[in-house]
């Protein structure tokens, strides 16, 4: 064997691709269901706080602020694990798949709070009066003037860190799911070859590639008109 | 003043924090009268228009407007400020609609009319800026000038009983300014009750019924416009307008 086939037996075994191919695309499968139920969560409930963080509430705000650092301090990975393993002590036991589906939505949720918020407070301070002044209310100018200005500037800060939180999606791997990565790194212990992780990391593209290009989409669909 | 007047400001103190802004203002507007509010920067004459629609809220005093006391806790400040126009030296347009959306917003959602109402309401008042051509214009494809005219229209489209003008044309290009003090003027010729912070003074002496110099935070004097222009009683009166009119 030279060493080209060596390494094309290694990572582009064609028999071992063929045989683990079905388990590959039933995590790219759950890895999709996984990241949607992250993204919706968390964009959601991060959009919810950054809004009632705008009513400027002092106690409420502290408590904002606090959940929010602790989930931007903490890695992800450790999130799941205490989920996974220290729940249970605690009398509720969560999957795998849950653990990992909580925590990094309350990571995503943490990162894009301060996003929405940043997005914001960075509308300048005259369109809530000239709003304001034509007899708008806080909500209605919040909604209808300050909210689609936000929205709009925190769309490339937001993109970035939704892709990079929803990557994290390996993660539960290590609690036993069966995503691409559990997946393909199941194939190669049976296997013993690692062409698994091949089609693992090119699953990960087809996933992730799109979500990019859509993003840039979005960032040009939503410009301001000049 | 023998009619109630529209304005009517009493004893405004305003203090941020350290800083005595406002030191006892009276300031009464009579129906159709059109005030200019002068003086140097700092003197506290936005802050004294920006109590009158309780943009910001005077420390004490008492502000009625149009019959109604805009510091009382019980007065729905909402439907208050429909009453009194306001328009700013940054224009403050939405970006994100179009000139006619901007005009059309508080017609829909504070007054409550259906969609092609205030649509035709807001075109109508783009018209009365002579932009009725721009309505489904954004505000960064138009001028300053005419993002001026839009933010009167959005304004005016209320209508409202009394307009401020917070330094309309301080941001503008020297040959944008016309156009939005002409339409100011038609305004005025119309009726409307107008208190202006501008540093125009030829715009000043051509139509305002009486000019308000303010100082360090009090009403120095005031009188009609050849009066405090041509004869100003006080030395800082004087100091000022002698410095306005050497530039």
């Amino acid at each position: 064997m030279t060493g080209w086939e060596r390494f094309t037996d290694s990572f582009f075994n064609a028999r071992v691709m063929e045989q683990y191919l079905p388990k590959i695309i039933e995590g790219f499968g759950l890895t999709v269901i996984l990241a949607l139920l992250i993204i919706v969560a968390g964009l959601a409930a991060g959009l919810l706080l950054a809004l009632l963080r705008a009513f400027a509430i002092r106690p409420l705000n502290w408590l904002i602020i606090f959940t929010v650092d602790l989930f931007r301090a903490l890695p992800p990975l450790v999130i799941i694990v205490l989920l996974f393993f220290g729940l249970p002590s605690a009398g509720m036991e969560l999957s795998g798949f849950a653990s990992t589906w909580l925590a990094l939505a309350l990571v995503l949720m943490a990162f894009s709070e301060e996003i929405f918020w940043a997005g914001i407070t960075s509308v300048p301070k005259g369109q809530w009066e000239a709003a304001r002044s034509t007899g708008l209310g806080f909500v209605a100018t919040l909604r209808d003037v300050v909210l689609p200005q936000a929205l709009r500037l925190t769309i490339p800060p937001l993109t970035n860190r939704t892709i990079a939180i929803t990557k994290g999606t390996a993660l539960a791997s290590v609690v036993a799911v069966q995503d691409i990565l559990g997946a393909a790194h199941g194939a190669v212990s049976h296997s013993y070859n690692p062409s698994p992780l091949t089609m693992g990391a090119i699953a990960y593209l087809i996933l992730f590639f799109p979500v990019v290009v859509l993003g840039r989409w979005i960032e040009t669909r939503f410009a301001w008109k000049r | 003043m023998s009619p109630a007047p529209i304005v009517d400001a009493r004893a405004i103190h305003k203090h941020f924090g350290h800083l005595h802004v406002l030191k006892g203002v009276d300031l009464q507007v009579a129906e159709k009268e059109l005030v200019f509010l002068i003086g140097p920067s700092g003197s506290g004459k936005s802050t004294l228009l920006r109590c009158l629609n309780r943009l910001e809220d005077p420390s004490s005093g008492s502000v009625v407007v149009d019959g109604i006391d805009m510091l009382d806790k019980r007065t729905d400040i909402n439907k208050a400020r429909q009453r009194i126009g306001m328009v700013f030296q940054s224009f403050n347009l939405y970006p994100h609609m179009t000139a006619l959306g901007n005009v059309a917003l508080a017609l829909r959602k504070v007054q409550g009319l259906g969609r092609a109402e205030a649509e035709a309401k807001g075109r109508a008042a783009l018209d009365r800026v002579h932009l009725a051509e721009k309505a489904e214009t954004y505000p960064l494809q138009l001028s300053g000038g005419q993002q001026q005219r839009v933010a009167i229209a959005r304004a005016i489209a209320l209508e409202p009983r009394v307009m401020l003008f917070d330094e309309p044309t301080s941001a503008l290009d020297p040959e944008l300014v016309g156009g939005v003090l002409a339409v100011m003027r038609e305004l005025r010729e119309d009726g409307m009750t107008m208190v202006v912070v501008s540093h125009e003074m030829g715009f000043a002496k051509a139509a305002a019924d009486r000019v308000v110099f303010m100082s360090d935070g009090m009403i120095i004097e005031t009188g009609a416009p050849a009066e405090i222009f041509a004869n100003p009683r006080e030395e800082r009166t004087r100091a000022f307008i002698s410095q306005i009119e050497r530039h």
